[in-house]
């Protein structure tokens, strides 16, 4: 190999410190989960997570729906724009990309505002009379009139609803963009070959685009899933505290009150597993040779 | 082609989700011209959030910190990076491949574990060394899960390399430092910008990290967190609104450059 005149030595700043501030600390991370404060082996870290099974759930719960959607939604765009010209796809992809620049606080905190009960959602509503309505219908047909609680607000923050709009809105781009590099690569002469050996547009999207665009899917899936199922800002700002996720509970353990890096550990290690399990399981439906592509 | 027109039901797909993506955006910058606190109703124009925002000094020195930490973190990773992809480049496939698994550690880790990863050995490396977090191990941080993009972006350029570009600036009596630079760097400088670029933006815009490595030391990042748990003050839209427009500019002249690069690409050959 004529490569080999370069030589391996200048990876080696770089493999130290890799393995000092990459491989060290996960290693340190199942050295935590597995003993306690005294530094003794213990499996009592994993038994407390009992009591959080409902955090678990919920968690691995909302971004599976958040990922869902964003797969329904974000599919049919990537599609769309792949038909358009050049110059059209590459404003339509930097516009995808652009709100993914500003700060994730900020977006998140946009929608704070819009979602709150006194936000401006609710104040449209109130304006174009939507409340007189509805207040003015449930008075007439409530079996008590008096005893009728009129609304004055719909509750859209502090749900878990905000919460995977919240997840939704963040993390679109990363369906989008991956799917759609994909399917800008497809060789169109597989799709003019599938229309000359007479396929329908609907029969070539089922039999040739789809499957040749399943990489980026999965791609897609991972970059939303992962950060959606380890957020604790989501579930903080949106969610008013009152839906904990997984993110939530490992960062009390390691910076609030609940100082317990042992637990948090612990919390991290099982839920890092878990989301390798669902990887792997996707990537193997994917056909073992299509590896999900990295942007 | 007949099978690949653009369909009106696609374009209204498309024109929706950009009103989703942007409305709150516009939401943001509206307000931070509203002449008072309110979040919802309009109560006159005015610029006095921009003017308390220059004058707060904690988002000031956050934003000091976020732009050091960020530009120290790019070059160093940058730097690093560049000279790992070449020494990756040169080996062979089986350690490369494991190095690159590990590489890919950060990327794809939720950003979460990496942050309280890095928090414990930081910890436990400050209780026998005697240092407390900071500035210090933010940059390492920021260091840390910036490497691996620059590699991303620099390898596959150096892969476009012809191998025996190298020999033969040697064969002519280069040296290897001389032969890197005048021969080897040049023919991958995009990748390497494209790397300083996307490790400069992703040190900007982290959160997570900064928050479990920074200690006592504020990022603007975290200057938002903080006051958006206390819900106060339009200034945070002021901020929205100028960062927005400067990465508007940012991309805007990526986006030219790549063009421009295309062009020259296309009438080399």
């Amino acid at each position: 190999m004529k490569n080999n005149k370069l030589g391996t030595l200048p990876a080696i700043p770089y493999i130290v410190w890799m393995a000092i501030f990459v491989v060290v600390p996960l290693i340190l991370i199942v050295f935590y989960a597995f003993t306690n404060e005294a530094g003794g082996f213990t499996m009592e870290n994993f038994s407390e997570m009992g009591s959080y099974a409902k955090v678990f759930t919920r968690s691995f719960g909302l971004s599976a729906i958040a990922t869902v959607i964003c797969l329904l939604i974000g599919y049919p765009i990537a599609y769309a724009i792949s038909k358009e010209s050049a110059m059209f796809q590459r404003i339509a992809m930097m516009l995808v990309m652009l709100p993914m620049w500003i700060n994730f606080l900020l977006r998140t905190y946009a929608w704070m505002s819009i979602l709150e009960n006194t936000g401006l959602l609710n104040t449209f509503f109130d304006t174009i009379g939507l409340f007189d309505l509805i207040n003015w219908i449930g008075v007439k047909f409530a079996s008590d009139p008096a005893a009728y609680e009129p609304i004055k607000h719909f509750q859209m923050i502090n749900t878990q609803g905000a919460v995977i709009l919240g997840m939704v809105y963040n993390y679109l781009p990363f369906m989008i963009m991956p799917i759609h590099s994909v399917i800008v690569k497809i060789d169109k002469s597989m799709i003019e070959a599938a229309r000359d050996l007479g396929a329908d547009s609907k029969l070539t999207f089922r039999k040739v685009i789809l499957p040749l665009s399943l990489p980026g899917v999965l791609s897609g899936i991972t970059m939303v899933f992962v950060p959606s199922v380890s957020t604790f800002i989501l579930s903080r700002l949106l969610g008013g505290g009152t839906t904990m996720l997984l993110g939530d509970l490992i960062e009390m353990q390691f910076m609030g009150g609940a100082y317990n890096p042992h637990l948090g550990s612990a919390i991290a290690l099982v839920m890092m597993i878990v989301v390798m399990i669902c990887m792997a399981i996707m990537n193997h439906f994917g056909d073992g040779e299509d590896k999900a592509v990295m942007l | 082609m007949i099978h690949n027109k653009p369909t009106r039901s696609g374009r209204l797909l498309t024109a929706l989700t950009f009103i989703f993506l942007y409305a709150p955006i516009l939401v943001l910058i509206i307000f931070s011209f509203n002449s008072t606190k309110s979040r919802t109703v309009w109560t006159g124009f005015t610029f006095d959030w921009y003017i308390k925002l220059f004058n707060n000094d904690a988002i000031m020195t956050a934003l000091g910190t976020t732009l050091l930490v960020s530009a120290l973190a790019a070059v160093i990773a940058t730097i690093a990076g560049t000279f790992a992809s070449v020494g990756l480049y040169a080996m062979k496939r089986r350690p490369r491949e494991l190095l690159l698994q590990v590489n890919n550690i950060p990327v794809t880790n939720a950003d979460i574990i990496t942050g309280v990863s890095l928090c414990i050995l930081f910890v436990f490396l400050g209780k026998f060394l005697g240092f407390e977090l900071g500035f210090g191990t933010l940059l390492i941080a920021h260091v840390t899960f910036n490497i691996p993009y620059v590699i991303l972006s620099v390898l596959p350029k150096l892969r476009q390399l012809d191998k025996n570009l190298f020999e033969a600036a040697q064969d002519l009596g280069c040296s290897w430092m001389q032969a890197f630079t005048k021969v080897i760097l040049p023919e991958i400088w995009p990748g390497v910008t494209s790397g300083l670029l996307m490790a400069f933006t992703l040190s900007i815009d982290d959160f997570v990290i900064s928050y479990f490595t920074a200690g006592s030391v504020e990022t603007l990042s975290m200057r938002i967190y903080a006051m958006t748990k206390k819900r106060i003050s339009p200034e945070i839209n002021a901020i929205s609104t100028l960062l927005f427009l400067v990465i508007l500019a940012l991309l805007i002249i990526i986006n030219i450059r790549e063009v421009q690069q295309e062009k020259k690409a296309a009438k080399k050959h």
